[in-house]
C-alpha cells in the first residue's frame, strides 16, 4: 500500500481514529502501536467497576482482535515507539522496527505524576492503566487501609470504590477542599459529604512531607506533623501529557503537543489528539486548553482521522466530562473558569445544576450533581446552548419547572 | 399473539421526550416523537446498561445520558461510537388516550 498511516497510542483515542479512517473509506495500511500488553480498552471503568468487582478483573476491550483484523487495523501491543524521523518519515519502535508513515497521529495520552518514595515503592501506586488497576485491586479489602493522595476525580473515584469493597480509606488533599481545580464549592461539598457518609476520612489543607515504605506497607507524613500508616498509598495528583516523542522530534510543545484547531501539529503531516495535546477552542476565543477526558479522546480521535484525510475540519466541541462516585454522578460541560456568576437550578432529591455565565450573560459552562443520571438531560441541553453561545435568561435557568429544551428552539 | 400492556396516558409523555417503563423485571423506554407518534425500545443502553429514559430526545434520536451514544428510537438503530449494537424495539399503539406496548 502506498499511504501507510501510523497511530502512536493504542488507547480509546488512537483506536477511534483508526476506526474513523476506515469509516471514511481510507484503504491504506493503518498501524496502531501501543506500550501496553492489551488491545485498546476502556479506561473509565478502571477506577470504578474494575475495582468494585470481587473477581480478578479483565480489561474491557473496545475492539477485539477479530474486529481489528476485520477492519484491517494492525495493532502492535508492547511496542513502545522510541523515535520519529520527520525527514525520512518513519517511526522507530523499541525493538528496532521502522514503520514508514504518510500521516502520523500522536495519541500518546498522559502519564500520572508521582511522588518520591523512600524505600521500596511497591506499596505506592498510581492509577492510569489496566495493569495499575490490577495491582491495586487485591488491596481493596476489609481490614486494609488505603491512603489516597489527591482529592481529584481519579483519587475520589477510587476512594469510593475502595469503600465499596470495605477497605478503610483516607483521602489527603493539599488544597483547602477537594476538587478545587475542577468544580464549584457547592458541588465539591456534596461529594465530600457523600464520601464522609460512605465512611472515608477526608483530610484537606495538608500536604505530604514524606512518603516511605514500611515493613507493613507505607507511612505518609503530613505538613501538620501527623503520620498515617497504611497498607497502600495511591497517588492521584494529576498527569503530565506524554510529549517526549514529539519533543525529541522537534514539534512545538505548549502544555502538551501544540496543535491547531484541526489537530495538526507544527508538522502538517503529524497530528495529535486526546490527553497529550493542547488545542485552541474557537468557542472560547481561541483559548488553548488541554483536556483529559474520555469523550475528548473519542471526538479528537475522530476529528484527527478526518483531517489526516484532508477534511480540514475545526474542533468545535464543548468540553464535557463526568465522574461517578458511590451513587452520585457529576457532569460538567464547558469551562466554568470563564464565568463571573453562577445560577443554581434545583432538580429535586438533592440534584442540582449550576449554570455559569460570563459578564455578557453568555452561558459558558454548566455543572451538576445528583444520584444516577439526574443531571444528564439538563447538562446535555446546556452543552448545546454553550455551543451556540446562548445568553439565556437566568430566571428561566433557575426555575425548576421551566423546560430548558425550550431554549433550544429560540 | 400480541400481548398489549398499558404504559401510561398519552399525555403523560411530552412531545419529543421519553419516559421509563418497568414491567415484569424488565425496563423499557417509551418515546413520543415531535410529530406525536409513540415508540418503545429496550430501556437500557446497549453500551453500559444505563437507563435511556434519563437521556435527551432530539427529533428521532435518543441520546444515552452517560456517554452520548445515539440511537434512532423509531428503528433502534445505533448511530455510531461508542454504541454499535442496535436497540430492540416494540410495537406501540394509543387507545382511549392510553399508550400500550406489545411485549410479545
Amino acid at each position: 500500500m502506498s499511504d501507510p498511516f501510523v497511530i502512536i497510542g493504542a488507547g480509546e483515542c488512537g483506536l477511534r481514529a483508526a476506526q474513523a479512517l476506515r469509516e471514511r473509506g481510507f484503504a491504506g495500511e493503518i498501524t496502531l502501536v501501543g506500550n501496553e500488553p492489551h488491545l485498546p480498552y476502556e479506561r473509565p471503568p478502571l477506577s470504578k467497576d474494575i475495582l468494585t468487582g470481587a473477581a480478578t478483573p479483565t480489561p474491557r476491550t473496545v475492539s477485539d482482535a477479530a474486529a481489528l483484523a476485520a477492519a484491517g487495523i494492525a495493532c502492535l501491543t508492547q511496542a513502545p515507539a522510541t523515535r520519529i524521523d520527520r525527514t525520512a518519515r518513519w517511526v522507530e519502535l523499541a525493538d528496532g522496527r521502522r514503520l514508514p508513515y504518510a500521516r502520523l497521529l500522536l495519541a500518546t495520552g498522559a502519564i500520572p505524576r508521582c511522588l518520591p518514595v523512600a524505600g521500596d515503592g511497591k506499596r505506592v501506586l498510581t492509577l492510569r492503566s489496566f495493569d495499575d488497576a490490577l495491582r491495586l485491586h487485591p488491596h481493596l479489602l476489609p481490614g486494609r487501609h488505603v491512603v489516597v493522595i489527591g482529592g481529584g476525580f481519579i483519587g475520589l473515584e477510587l476512594a469510593a470504590s475502595a469503600r465499596q469493597r470495605g477497605a478503610t480509606v483516607t483521602v489527603i488533599e493539599a488544597q483547602p477542599r477537594i476538587l478545587a481545580r475542577n468544580v464549584s464549592e457547592a458541588i465539591a461539598q456534596v461529594v465530600a459529604d457523600r464520601h464522609r457518609s460512605g465512611g472515608a476520612t477526608l483530610i484537606c489543607g495538608d500536604g505530604i512531607t514524606d512518603l516511605r515504605a514500611t515493613a507493613q506497607g507505607v507511612a505518609v507524613s503530613l505538613t501538620n506533623g501527623r503520620c498515617i500508616e497504611a497498607d497502600v498509598a495511591v497517588v492521584g495528583i494529576g498527569v503530565v501529557p506524554a510529549t517526549k516523542l514529539a519533543e525529541d522530534a522537534g514539534l512545538a510543545i505548549e502544555n502538551g503537543i501544540a496543535v491547531d484547531a484541526t489537530l495538526a501539529t507544527s508538522d502538517p503531516d503529524i497530528f495529535a489528539a486526546g490527553d497529550c495535546c493542547s488545542f485552541p477552542l474557537d468557542l472560547y476565543d481561541g483559548r488553548r486548553i488541554r483536556l483529559e477526558s474520555w469523550r475528548n479522546a473519542i471526538e479528537q480521535g475522530r476529528l484527527a482521522a478526518a483531517n489526516m484525510l484532508g477534511a480540514n475540519e475545526r474542533n468545535s466541541s464543548v468540553p464535557w466530562f463526568w465522574s461517578d462516585q458511590f451513587d452520585l454522578t457529576l457532569q460538567v460541560a464547558g469551562l466554568a473558569d470563564m464565568a463571573s456568576r453562577q445560577v443554581r437550578r434545583d432538580l429535586g432529591r438533592g440534584a442540582f445544576i449550576l449554570f455559569h455565565l460570563n459578564g455578557d450573560g453568555r452561558l459558558v459552562a454548566a455543572s451538576g450533581i445528583g444520584s444516577g443520571n439526574a443531571v444528564a438531560k439538563d447538562i446535555r441541553v446546556a452543552e448545546m446552548l454553550i455551543a451556540r453561545r446562548a445568553t439565556p435568561d437566568p430566571a428561566q435557568l433557575a426555575h425548576p419547572d421551566f423546560k430548558l429544551k425550550a431554549l433550544l428552539a429560540a | 399473539m400480541p400481548h398489549w400492556i398499558r404504559v401510561c396516558g398519552a399525555d403523560d409523555i411530552d412531545a419529543e421526550d421519553v419516559i421509563r417503563f418497568d414491567h415484569d423485571g424488565r425496563s423499557f423506554a417509551i418515546y413520543r416523537s415531535p410529530e406525536d407518534a409513540y415508540f418503545a425500545t429496550d430501556g437500557l443502553c446497549t453500551h453500559e446498561q444505563v437507563h435511556l429514559a434519563d437521556g435527551l430526545v432530539m427529533g428521532n434520536i435518543i441520546e444515552c445520558p452517560k456517554h452520548n451514544g445515539r440511537f434512532d428510537y423509531k428503528t433502534g438503530e445505533a448511530k455510531g461510537a461508542p454504541v454499535c449494537l442496535n436497540l430492540k424495539t416494540y410495537p406501540v399503539k394509543v387507545e382511549d388516550s392510553a399508550v400500550l406496548i406489545d411485549l410479545d
